[in-house]
């Protein structure tokens, strides 16, 4: 285990060693100790390493990360794991807004609740949230899927293409053209795959899945009130 | 045409025919006309300014013998490599998916023979283009078509899209006649659906947090290459300074008259400001802060020649970049596919419809059949003499003026013909000492 602490070392001192090849593959344990809600850290990996934050951490953690497994001992700012393409994001707090945005592979578990815009125009990650979502959630969701334990806030799923989404709670409200959908034994089997991965002891059938129309997929007069 | 026989029928200046015709097109089709290409109106332009080539109180250049540098470095005030350009004219984003893929290698090619920069676009880096593009620059977009950090890496310079001057405040469209399967795949979408990007970055807001996404940016890539910030001219000057101060290398402001690949025709049209206008605006904004020159300015929307390359270098531009011209060069519009425009409602040299993928040029489609039409080699060697020209003819005019640097051309070379190019680009007008708006 190496560890860095962001109180002596700084944020791009630790990036750059986790960049580094020929430190990436004789040590796969990383950690920082007060990040302090600084902004950046670890982003950008694509190394099978590990990599623990202890404290709070700013503005897109584990931004565009891949196959790296990141763990944050503590809160996200906003855009943590943006642009994941693999690997495990796992923020032990609550994440600010657009937890997740647009990422494109791997799996984000937020054990606390997250804010505004989670998932947004995501494509094709896995998002598990024990808590509660923001509003306008999976906005312009794209693929992958958004679990959520806790309630959604207004407008979920937005101007939604192919994402699944599951919610245990209450949901404020839906965006355009997203629609409460069957949940079908498909759905029962993604999901309980889901909560496996994230470490999360819930029961499926508790749950709601949601889904795009596909109205809005082409533009069409009827529609006009929507755009 | 009957009124051109009967000279007693009037068309009204303000419901000509094209007028009616939209009127007529929209109340049949209850949607918006979506297009292609850039402003289509007469703006102020670079055809208003004039230079004062040297004479007795100042001393031209000879024009072959003595040298005029047209080389630029971009983006050295963060970035560990800078980019270096032989002729300051680049190739602006267009995307695959606007763009069949023997256009974006085509691109590469033509820009890769003289020493300048191509541009991905809203849909992601393909290897005919990375391969193809010995510069190439990385658009990060607020859809994150495609977006990853391998290609990230792969880039020479990343260029944050904020927006564009075909439609600032806007996000892109891209029909579905052009979502094939393979730009589908790239977009992670359904296929043949009519895609809208969002106009706004979904992880962050205002300068503030631009400042830290670039930093993410730069901490990605190791601090290696230069981050360019995009911007459609509207409020230029105060997005300038807000610009440089989230850390941009390097600013692109591109100007109401910038073509687009699908945009509402209202949107192209009514708004933005023309790119003569916003130049001086950027540059005071620079200037103000003691970084013009170090965050290098490229300016676009509507430049067509050397005379319009060198106006906007003489105005305090590092660089210029096209769209439009460069698919012109390519072979977009070209006469010899007249009776095909026309069998698509069209004809050359108006053709917009870039939005429905059915240009017969082979350049603005997904058909594969269509696409062949076009040679990448051989459009690639004409994009690339057309380069050449616009180099060529920019260096005339600047040993005229007696510059031996393309940079070195300055506002005081310039005049302007009408009164509000004249305010607009901040130069007198022509044979006077006035230059409206400006105190003495
Ligand atoms: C076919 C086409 C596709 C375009 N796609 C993009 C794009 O993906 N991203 C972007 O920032 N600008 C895009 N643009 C705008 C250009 O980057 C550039 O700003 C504009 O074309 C400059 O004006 P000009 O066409 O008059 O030279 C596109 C323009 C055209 C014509």
């Amino acid at each position: 285990m190496k560890t860095f602490d962001l109180a002596v070392s700084t944020v791009r001192e630790f990036n750059q060693a986790l960049h580094d090849e020929k430190n990436i593959v004789t040590e796969k344990e990383w950690a920082a100790t007060n990040p302090k809600g600084m902004h950046n850290i670890a982003v950008g990996l694509d190394a099978d390493i590990a990599v623990d934050i202890h404290g709070h951490a700013g503005y897109f953690c584990a931004g565009m990360n891949k196959t790296a497994a990141v763990t944050i001992h503590g809160n996200a700012g906003q855009g943590v794991a943006e642009n994941m393409m693999s690997g495990v994001v796992r923020v032990k707090g609550d994440a600010s807004q657009a937890a997740g945005a647009t990422a494109h592979g791997g799996l984000l578990v937020i054990e606390g609740n997250a804010g505004a815009r989670c998932g947004i125009s995501m494509k094709g990650v896995d998002i598990v949230v024990k808590g509660s979502i923001g509003h306008m959630s999976c906005f312009m969701g794209q693929s992958g899927s958004l679990v959520v334990c806790g309630d959604a806030g207004e407008a979920l799923g937005d101007s939604l293409y192919e994402v699944h989404i599951y919610v245990k709670g209450t949901v404020k409200s839906l965006g355009a053209d997203c629609i409460e959908k069957e949940m079908r034994e498909e759905h029962i089997a993604e999901l309980t795959g889901l909560l496996e991965k994230a470490g999360f002891d819930e029961d499926p059938s508790a749950f709601k899945r949601y889904g795009s129309a596909r109205q809005l997929y082409t533009f069409k007069v009827d529609n006009a009130s929507a755009y | 045409m009957s009124n051109e026989k009967n000279i007693s029928l009037k068309e009204s200046a303000t419901f000509d025919r094209s007028t009616m015709a939209e009127i007529r097109r929209a109340a049949e089709t209850g949607i918006y006309d979506i297009r292609g290409f850039g402003a289509k109106r007469k703006l102020p332009h670079f055809d208003d300014l004039l230079f004062l080539g040297a004479s007795m109180s100042r001393y031209p250049l000879e024009g072959y013998r003595e040298t005029c540098n047209t080389s630029v470095v971009l983006g050295d005030r963060f970035a560990k490599k800078p980019i270096t350009i032989e002729t300051p004219v680049t190739i602006a984003g267009m995307s695959f998916g606007a763009l069949s893929a023997n256009a974006k290698e085509a691109l590469g090619r033509g820009a890769s023979i003289v020493g300048t920069s191509t541009t991905t676009g809203d849909g992601g880096m393909t290897p005919e283009e990375r391969g193809q593009s010995s510069k190439l620059v990385y658009q990060y977009l607020p859809s994150r078509y495609g977006m990853n950090p391998d290609d990230l890496r792969k880039a020479d310079a990343i260029e944050v899209v904020l927006g564009q001057g075909a439609k600032p405040g806007g996000g892109g469209m891209l029909l579905g006649q052009k979502i094939t399967d393979r730009v589908a795949q790239m977009r992670n979408l359904p296929k043949g659906i009519d895609q809208r990007s969002a106009c706004r970055h979904p992880d962050w807001t205002g300068p503030d947090d631009l400042a830290i996404k670039i930093q993410e940016i730069r901490e990605i890539t190791d601090w290696q290459v230069p981050i360019y910030i995009k911007i459609g001219a509207t409020r230029t000057y105060y997005d300038v300074k807000l610009a440089v101060k989230a850390g941009a290398d390097v600013i692109v402001v591109d100007g109401m008259q910038g073509g687009t690949a699908a945009t509402q025709d209202v949107f192209i049209e009514h708004v933005g400001i023309p790119t003569m206008a916003a130049i001086p605006q950027a540059v005071q904004a620079l200037q103000e802060m003691g970084m013009h020159r170090k965050v290098q300015l490229i300016v676009s929307g509507g430049i067509r020649n050397g005379a319009d390359v060198a106006k906007c270098m003489a105005l305090g531009a590092d660089a210029v970049a096209i769209g439009t011209a460069a698919l012109v060069a390519l072979g977009c519009n070209d006469p010899k596919w007249d009776d095909e425009y026309k069998a698509i409602g069209s004809a050359a040299g108006y053709y917009d419809d870039y939005q429905d993928g059915k240009d017969p040029a082979g350049i603005s489609t997904q058909d594969p059949e269509l696409s062949k039409r076009l040679d990448p080699v051989a459009a690639g060697r004409r994009l690339a003499n057309y380069l050449r020209v616009l180099t060529l003819e920019a260096q005339t005019l600047a040993r005229a003026c007696g510059k031996n640097d393309l940079r070195n051309l300055e506002p005081e070379d310039l005049v302007a013909l009408t009164v509000e190019s004249a305010a607009m680009a901040r130069v007198p007008l022509a044979g006077t000492t006035w230059v409206p708006g400006q105190k003495y």
